[in-house]
């Protein structure tokens, strides 16, 4: 029998968020790259929320842009409604939101995808992984054609072994009707590869002609629209936008849900994944919260050319007359049809404390993995995963030095640090909690953390990284001339002052004195400095106000952050045997051996290695 | 490689009634200098060379006096600056030269680091660090173990309920970060700022308390129990003897007991309630026995006394009855007299209670006559036994462990002025809670428990989180 042979430097397996960042960062780095998914209708799906970014995922996404992904632009052209969350707190807690056009999002990343030169991208589902020993060879699809390559990525998202469960009913699918992958995850298991369960979900799509807006409030976008990617202007990205809507749940729904409990199969028992708790499913939050009277519901259109509507804060597993009694108990959906049903779904994936923090599966080289099948969850977070997993293969190929962010460079160093040092008992979601020094990741200030380390892989062209550079001179120039020009207590100054319900002056101060005071900033003192340049963006702007706003702070970070790098840039050697080293506590060696850091600093993290187990290790280490 | 300065107590506190602190690191000599008053300065003394004088404190007022040893790089156990100050030891006084020096830009030593220095200077080879650092293991969770059991009184639950409060805000706050569309700020930073109020008003005791010698109590908790005139006051008297010399009285802060802490042989008892036995032969009668059952209850050691000539009687049952689960030396008093006491059943009886019948354990019964002084020996034969098979829990590690804590403490405070700092000038809810966690993770130190994702679960668990 005749089958197709081909050969590729990378295999990306599957066309999500994660598949399509790693196929396109492959690719550009001159790797020969296949990209497999099992439906081309379905590239770069949004199978549950129909947004992007959001409380610390928006972090993330300007990060991937930063680096040269591709997510930031794609949403920049799909929006249909754009946030900025938490405006009125702190600048590291900014977070960028903006809904998608489903349909729009998928068309346009697959057309990035197909005019990728290096790239092909093909429907079929991979079976098998290839292995050469402990080395990745390639992959064989379901028709049994064999694709060799030197670098595999899997980014199988919820799909391995996938069945979706709303009541009694099960299908064995993927999400949104998809096929499931049914045979990898065999595959996987036969080569030594430890699978496990996990649990999602998310609510019914409502026909938006049978909702009652009246009743609801009307949630509109933002008038000054800032985008995601660093390359775009808001002039650029403006369009008109779409509203979402706000409505709650009373106590007839929660009686209704209460009542039918014992016919949701979480609470019989029937799933066996271990779901996400920051994502519960509506039946969890009125069990576990009895005393909340009513739950908001965000009803959010799926894109501009469809009637269906996304009801956020309703993901249930319930069966569909139960959905339906509960649904039609909320103001303004009385009369509401269901056109997709809620439903749970299940996955394998793997347990990632089996990936070197390059995302290399630690003991099958050239095999990486990203995104919902190392056990997180949403599509920012796969994202990045997918972004580092393709440039950490064909950085692998081209023989250099993988690139690992620290904790402390970015949100993404955070993720992937937390993925593969500490064993998450359920989907991970990044949080801006997460990050400790968050007062340095601002998502305003990406750029300057990042663009440097894509340019130097490859991923940010000269253009791209000259407009950066002229960007970060501009604001290193005006912050030395802000800190050195002065500015004496003459009555212009102490009348602007008083106006501005500022203390007047004692004597002479720096221009960066009187930025750092709550109540001005850089525009407000602008009539008392006549020699600043001209034609500064709104973007430099913003830094030098945070930079002197909050510089007590940020110092006081960067303190942490040389401290914490002292023990990152303790390295272990990857052969350590942890047997030989005498005085750790049994429990510690166990962790030591499942995780196996890569630096002192990541031995340090694992819950069970304690303090005095760190000692004995630098000691075993010289260190 | 520059190394910040280390400092900690290096000998058992009281053998030999000596106490040596040990400063190794760049800045060892001038910080030493700062708290020394000799002829010269240590600054000025030739390596391995001693000197006499007075460790002083900021105000002036001498502390004691001390003879200090100066050891230059690199023929030091550490290889760095080395030195030594020598003290009169008790307790408290070395804890205060101890505070002194870490006042002077020092910091307490982790588990084993002087060690781990030696090792790295290539003083010492692999297996003779091992060797220590197994040492240092055992006894650093001996006094981990110690000072957690110290504080699972009042304190103890004080710290978890701060903790809790501290978890609370920070899991509201990073909620309602996460999820401002559910969850508000308006107004939240008042209520913070006054509940941090409180929590400064906490932590300022705690440090007042800890100034006082009461919160953190060295030695191995002893009551001494027993019915009316068992001769409770002279076995008192025997314990004390001889060794009076090196007795510290510490007037407790609430001035109506008496705490002493004897040196037995090198391990510390600290005695409680000796007020009692002090003013009465009859504890029991004057105390009452909620009081005795309370004095049971708190002490890692009960010595009971009981008098052999007079046949048990319903004090003792109940006493007895008490017993259960405690570590106990017995003594059974007035063998100068005729014993009537029936020393099998009395074995049966402390057996059943103390260890339950199951048990292979066997009560401890040492016959004594506090009277004529006999069997002190044996009586610390015992405790040295029990202290050193590990069922005592006290050591030297514990000073420095009770150190650290109260520079968790400082670290506590510090980060609640910053998180009211930054209430007053408004600088957004997110910077809080940096302050709040470092708060949180300062008290965790005290108590023993790490961080791990303390914050994550109290969010999902506390909060309805998500879409």
């Amino acid at each position: 029998m005749a089958h197709i042979e081909e050969n590729y430097d990378v295999v990306v397996v599957g066309a999500g968020h994660a598949g399509c960042e790693a196929a396109l960062a492959a690719a550009r780095m001159g790797m020969e790259t296949i990209l497999f998914t099992v439906s081309m209708d379905s590239v770069a799906l949004m199978p549950c929320n129909p947004n992007i970014g959001g409380s610390s995922k928006g972090h993330l996404v300007r990060e991937v842009d930063a680096l040269g992904g591709e997510m930031g632009k794609n949403i920049d052209k799909t929006y249909i409604q754009s946030k900025m969350l938490n405006r009125s707190k702190g600048p590291a807690v900014h977070s960028l939101r903006a809904q998608a056009d489903k349909v729009e999002y998928t068309k346009q990343m697959r057309l990035t995808l197909q005019r990728q030169e290096h790239l092909t991208l093909r429907q079929a589902e991979v079976t098998e992984l290839i292995l050469d020993e402990k080395k990745v060879a390639g992959v064989k699809t379901y028709s049994g054609a064999v694709y060799h390559a030197r670098a595999v990525i899997l980014c199988t998202g919820t799909y391995l072994k996938a069945r979706c469960i709303y009541g009694d009913v099960v299908t064995h699918t993927g999400p949104n009707g998809l096929m499931a992958a049914n045979h990898l995850s065999d595959s996987m298991k036969e080569n030594g590869i430890f699978i496990r369960r996990f649990k999602t979900g998310t609510p019914a799509r409502l026909d938006k002609k049978t909702i009652d807006f009246s009743k609801m409030e009307e949630q509109k976008g933002d008038t000054h629209i800032v985008p995601f990617s660093f390359t775009n202007k808001e002039e650029d990205i403006r369009r008109e936008q779409i509203s979402c809507w706000l409505t709650y749940t009373n106590e007839e729904t929660h009686d209704i849900i209460r009542a039918n409990i014992d016919r949701s199969p979480l609470f019989s028992g029937f799933i066996e994944g271990t779901g996400p708790r920051y994502c519960p499913s509506i039946e969890d939050k009125v069990m576990k919260f009895p005393d909340k009277t009513r739950h908001q519901l965000f009803i959010e259109p799926e894109g501009e050319f469809t009637n269906e509507m996304y009801l956020g804060g309703m993901s249930s597993s319930l069966p569909e007359d139960v959905q339906y009694a509960m649904i039609r108990t909320v103001p303004g959906l009385e009369k509401v049809k269901i056109v997709r049903n809620a439903y749970a779904i299940e996955y394998d994936c793997i347990s990632a404390i089996n990936l070197k923090p390059s995302l290399e599966y630690r003991d099958i080289s050239g095999l990486f993995l990203a995104g919902q099948v190392n056990g997180s969850s949403g599509y920012e977070e796969a994202a990045a995963q997918g972004l580092m997993a393709g440039i950490n293969a064909a950085r692998k190929l081209q023989e250099k030095e993988p690139v690992v962010l620290d904790r402390s460079q970015g949100y993404i160093g955070v993720l992937i640090d937390d993925l593969v040092t500490k064993e998450t008992q359920e989907p991970y979601r990044m949080m801006t909690s997460r990050a400790e020094y968050r007062l340095l990741l601002r998502q305003d200030n990406a750029d300057l953390r990042l663009t440097d380390i894509g340019y130097e892989i490859g991923l940010i062209d000269d253009v791209r990284y000259a407009a950066f550079c002229e960007k970060r001179n501009r604001i290193e120039e005006e912050r030395k001339r802000l800190k050195e020009t002065m500015i004496g207590a003459n009555k212009t100054v102490q009348d602007f002052l008083s106006a501005h319900g500022s203390a007047e002056l004692k004597t002479a101060v720096s221009l960066e004195e009187l930025i750092r005071r709550p109540e001005l900033d850089y525009d407000s003192i602008a009539s008392l400095d006549p020699e600043r340049p001209e034609g500064l963006s709104e973007e430099v702007v913003e830094q030098i106000n945070i930079s002197i706003k909050y510089e007590g702070y940020i110092t006081r970070q960067i303190q942490q952050v040389e401290h914490f790098r002292k023990m990152e840039k303790k390295r272990i050697p990857a052969d350590i045997d942890y047997e030989d080293v005498k005085n750790l506590r049994r429990e510690a060696r166990q962790k030591l051996e499942a995780v196996r850091p890569e630096s002192l600093g990541q031995a340090s993290r694992i819950s069970g290695v304690s303090p005095a187990d760190i000692s004995v290790l630098m000691i075993y280490l010289g260190a | 490689m520059v190394r910040e300065t280390i400092c900690a107590i290096a000998t058992g506190m009281g053998n030999s009634g000596i106490g040596i602190i040990r400063l190794s690191g760049k800045d060892a000599i001038p910080i030493a200098d700062k708290v020394f008053r000799g002829r010269k300065r240590i600054a000025d003394m030739p390596s391995y060379t001693a000197a006499y004088g007075n460790i002083v404190l900021e105000s002036g007022q001498v502390l004691d006096e001390a003879v200090v040893l100066v050891m230059r790089a690199p023929h030091t156990y550490t290889t760095e600056d080395t030195v030594e100050i020598d003290c009169h030891g008790g307790s408290i006084l070395l804890k205060k030269v101890l505070e002194l020096l870490l006042r002077n830009g020092a910091r307490t030593a982790e588990p084993g680091e002087f060690t781990r220095r030696a090792y790295l200077g290539g003083r010492i080879d692999m297996s003779q660090a091992e060797a220590v650092m197994d040492l240092i293991h055992a006894k650093n969770e001996m006094a981990l173990s110690s000072s957690v059991h110290q504080l699972k009184g009042a304190l103890g639950e004080k710290i978890r309920e701060m903790r809790e409060k501290i978890l609370y805000h920070t899991a509201y706050i990073e909620s309602a970060l996460d999820d401002p569309e559910n969850y508000s700020l308006e107004s939240y930073p008042q209520k913070l700022d006054k509940d941090v109020d409180n929590l400064l008003k906490d932590v300022d005791n705690l440090l007042n308390s800890y100034e006082n010698g009461r919160l953190f109590q060295e030695g191995i908790r002893t009551a001494i129990i027993g019915r009316p005139n068992a001769g409770k006051s002279s076995v008192l008297n025997m314990i004390l003897g001889e060794e009076r010399a090196i007795v510290t009285d510490v007037e407790g802060t609430t001035r109506d007991t008496l705490e002493e802490v004897v040196n037995l042989n090198g391990i510390l008892l600290y005695l409680i309630d000796t007020a009692g036995i002090r003013d009465t032969v009859d504890i029991v009668e004057k105390i009452g026995v909620d009081k005795a059952r309370e004095n049971i209850g708190k002490a890692d050691l009960v010595l009971y006394i009981v008098d052999g000539s007079q046949p048990l009687n319903e004090n003792d049952e109940w006493i007895i009855k008490a017993l259960a689960g405690k570590k106990v030396i017995t003594l059974l008093n007035k063998n100068d007299l005729k014993t009537v006491v029936d020393r099998y059943h009395l074995e049966k009886l402390l057996k059943q209670s103390i260890f339950g019948e199951a048990s292979k354990e066997e009560p401890v019964i040492l016959e004594i006559s506090a009277r004529e002084g006999t069997g002190k020996e044996a009586l610390i034969e015992r405790l040295t036994n029990m202290f050193f098979n590990g069922k005592l829990s006290y050591n030297d590690e514990l000073y420095l462990t009770n150190a650290r804590h109260k520079e968790a403490l400082s670290e506590v405070k510090e980060s609640l002025l910053r998180v009211k700092q930054s209430i007053e000038m408004e600088v957004g809810e997110d910077f809080y809670t940096i302050d709040l966690m470092a708060a949180y993770e300062s008290l965790g130190r005290i108590i023993g428990e790490a961080l791990e994702d303390d914050l994550a679960d109290k969010i999902f668990g506390e909060f309805c989180m998500g879409k």
